[in-house]
């Protein structure tokens, strides 16, 4: 399947997610009010058909809200949602269940996701019963051996009679993918899939969302703290922090390349197995924590603990997401300086 | 250079309803003074295990087996008595940061609180002296003493990490273990906790043992390494020897250093180690490692291949790495 660089899937425009604050009555009487908090505020990109997409940062930067806006599982405060040439920021409840269809979703823990009563021919049955496919059960079985197929679990037969504590980790996220695949998703969001899972497991895995992927031609958006993954996983990333991105490109170019200084500090802390390379970590070049996303940092909102900061970085408003050619785009104004 | 660990033939076995499970089984290794040794392995090969064992403080149904031998600073802990090793040994001389640590602490207490009574539960001093104590400690990890009036719930991951680390170092112990410390943190984070890892170390004149299943890590922190394989050594060397150009020689080391991804090169193709670790309650005759390996001969089946001195300081124990 070739990947048309014009054939978008999904584009997301300024999303914003606000989460009203939790208020305690004396704070309401006290007129005390406690700040929004902006999870997600002001996100664009698009997601072409066929392609990996990886959404990078660290923990706090709004990952996961961006996941679940995008599986529809929660409303934005602003913003829209186009899918495959429809506007679904706004649907109603059937419309919702059928993007859900489309639009599925890869949780990271494959243990607790599967039920432990349940033979893997029924954890595989529930969802073609959950969203009321046709067919009988000779039907359903047949496609739940497509599915099985697909995820290489060979030969399905044998799979299907077993429980999941009969499984190891890599086959569990085997059928937790093959459950998502069943019902002929169009997309897949996978909100850091392999993250408590061992190495060597997590390299099966990859490997084989990798050849699901290609074999089917899905989109994934990947959603990860972990860079090295990233790299080997997807085509594009965009990198978020506090709610915002701040740097967007093809893989390669964005971690061979990077224009933002954050998304520098997020390479440099990062190890290798190689030797003499010890002490890669050094001193950071970032230090401290993630601000609340209640307390955004006025102008570029990472000048806190940016280590090129200048007083205009904090006075002059926030830079937009600027394009330097091929597709790489960063939020730093003193980019040409550094 | 001084050793302060030595451990010999060290068998610890979980004896369950359906037989013993072999998560240790005859491991020996050294530690020196101020190094850092790495174990890395797969998900249940036996890291947590060797860690507790240190602490001579296997969780239930698991035993350390007669004839294996801890010593720790000259001292052969499996002849102390427990009352001896509470007194002396564990949190003295040797502490561990468990795996998911963070995680564990008590919701409804503030930190100050159980910094309290970790530190009164073993010294003798009152409210205030370990107050201040607690102080000290806090500003080494780097927090500011406010946080002793602050719940786990009020506090990031890497902040709770710094409170378990804190609380390890306490009572001055030489030896401290950091089980999967930075497992649960994002990568910023992990890199400040590794830097206040290194800072401490220096300041205490400590040596770490250091439980990953990230050979990336491992490069980065570890002056030596221990590769485990379904509760033996598989291959233990210098950072040098592991992850220098030549590579390591154990078949297992090999395939699981080419499931790591790497982040400054491209990798087209990851390989990954097909099948799962074996049952430790019936392990695989011959090599452990036999039913997975990508060099298997027909010996590996039959024999166990014995953990030998290939190099000066690179052990290996694998059919294929005569000398
Ligand atoms: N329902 C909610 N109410 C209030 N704040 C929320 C809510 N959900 C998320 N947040 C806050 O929004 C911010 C972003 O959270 P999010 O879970 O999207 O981050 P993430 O990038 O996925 O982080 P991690 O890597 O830790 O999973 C965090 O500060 C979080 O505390
Ligand atoms: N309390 C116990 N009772 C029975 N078996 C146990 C117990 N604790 C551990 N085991 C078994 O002993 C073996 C070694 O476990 P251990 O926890 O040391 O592994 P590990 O290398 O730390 O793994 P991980 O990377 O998952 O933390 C495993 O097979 C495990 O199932
Ligand atoms: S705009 Fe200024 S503060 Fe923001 S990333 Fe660039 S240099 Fe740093
Ligand atoms: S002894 Fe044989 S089976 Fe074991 S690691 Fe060496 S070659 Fe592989
Ligand atoms: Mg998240
Ligand atoms: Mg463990």
């Amino acid at each position: 399947m070739s990947i048309n660089e014009n054939d978008v899937i999904l584009e997301i425009k300024n999303l914003k997610k606000h989460f009203a604050p939790h208020q305690s009555l004396a704070q309401t009487l006290t007129g005390k009010n406690r700040k929004v908090v902006k999870a997600v505020d002001g996100i664009s990109f698009a997601i072409r058909r066929g392609e990996i997409f990886g959404l990078i940062g660290e923990s706090g930067s709004g990952k996961t809200t961006t996941g679940k806006l995008v599986m529809k599982l929660i409303d934005p405060t602003s913003g829209s949602i186009i899918f495959n040439g429809e506007d679904v920021t706004i649907t109603d409840k059937e419309r919702t269940q059928a993007y859900r269809r489309q639009v599925q979703m890869i949780f990271q823990d494959p243990y607790a996701s599967l039920n432990p009563r349940f033979k893997i021919k029924d954890v595989l049955e529930e969802p073609l019963i959950i969203h009321k496919l046709p067919g009988d059960h000779v039907e359903h079985e047949r496609m739940i051996i497509k599915a099985l197929t697909e995820v290489k679990l060979n030969p399905p037969e044998e799979y299907m009679g077993r429980f999941p504590h009969m499984l190891s980790g890599g086959q569990r996220q085997r059928i937790a993918t093959a459950r998502t695949l069943i019902l002929n998703p169009m997309m897949l969001v996978a909100d850091e899939p392999v993250s408590m899972i061992d190495l060597s497991t997590r390299a099966e895995i990859l490997h084989m969302m990798k050849d699901v992927q290609r074999d089917l031609g899905l989109t994934y958006l990947y959603i990860t703290h972990d860079l090295s993954t990233a790299r080997y996983f997807t085509d594009r990333i965009a990198v978020m922090y506090l709610g915002r991105i701040v740097e967007m490109g093809n893989a390669d170019d964005v971690i061979d390349n990077p224009l933002h200084p954050y998304t520098k500090a997020l390479i440099d802390a990062v190890p290798e197995p190689v030797t003499g390379k010890v002490d890669i970590i050094k001193e950071l070049p970032i230090s401290g924590e993630i601000p609340s996303p209640a307390n955004i940092p006025p102008g570029c909102r990472f000048h806190t603990r940016c280590p090129y900061a200048k007083p205009e970085c904090s006075a002059e408003a926030e830079p937009e997401l600027m394009d330097v050619g091929n597709g790489h785009f960063h939020a730093c104004r003193r980019y040409k300086e550094i | 250079m001084d050793k302060i660990l030595e451990v010999k033939n060290l068998r610890l076995y979980y004896h369950t309803s359906k037989g013993a499970v072999r998560a240790l089984d005859d491991v020996s290794f050294d530690l020196y003074k101020g190094e850092t040794l790495g174990l890395v392995g797969e998900s249940g090969c036996g890291k947590t295990t060797t860690g507790v064992a240190l602490l001579k403080m296997p969780s239930p149904p698991g035993r350390i087996e007669d004839g294996s031998k801890i010593i720790l600073a000259g001292r052969d802990i499996m002849t102390l008595s427990e009352k001896e090793v509470r007194k002396t040994v564990r949190w003295e001389q040797v502490s561990m940061v468990f795996q998911g640590a963070m995680n564990c602490l008590t919701p409804v207490y503030t930190i100050g609180k159980q910094m309290m009574e970790t530190l009164r539960e073993h010294r003798d001093m009152d409210k205030k002296q370990a107050e201040e104590l607690i102080k000290e400690y806090l500003g080494l990890v780097g927090l500011p003493p406010e946080v002793m009036g602050r719940y786990p719930h009020e506090m990031s991951g890497g902040m709770k990490q710094r409170i378990v680390i804190a609380t390890a170092l306490f009572l001055k112990p030489k030896l401290v273990i950091l089980d999967e410390p930075t497992t649960a943190l994002d990568v910023i984070v992990q890199a400040q906790i590794i830097n206040l890892l290194k800072k401490l170390k220096k300041t205490f004149d400590l040596s770490f043992i250091f439980i990953t299943h990230d050979l990336s890590l491992e490069a980065e922190i570890s002056d030596r390494i221990c590769v485990m394989y379904a509760g033996k050594i598989a291959e233990l060397g210098t950072n040098q020897q592991i992850y220098g150009k030549q590579g390591p020689m154990h078949p297992y080391t090999e395939k699981l250093l080419q499931a790591t991804p790497l982040l400054r090169k491209k990798v087209e193709s990851l390989s990954y180690i097909p099948g799962t670790p074996p049952d430790l309650i019936d392990p695989p005759k011959g090599c452990r490692f036999h039913p997975r390996c990508h060099k298997v001969m027909d010996k590996c089946s039959q024999e166990e291949p014995p953990l030998l001195e290939i190099e000066p300081g690179h052990m290996v124990a694998c059919w294929r790495c005569g000398k």
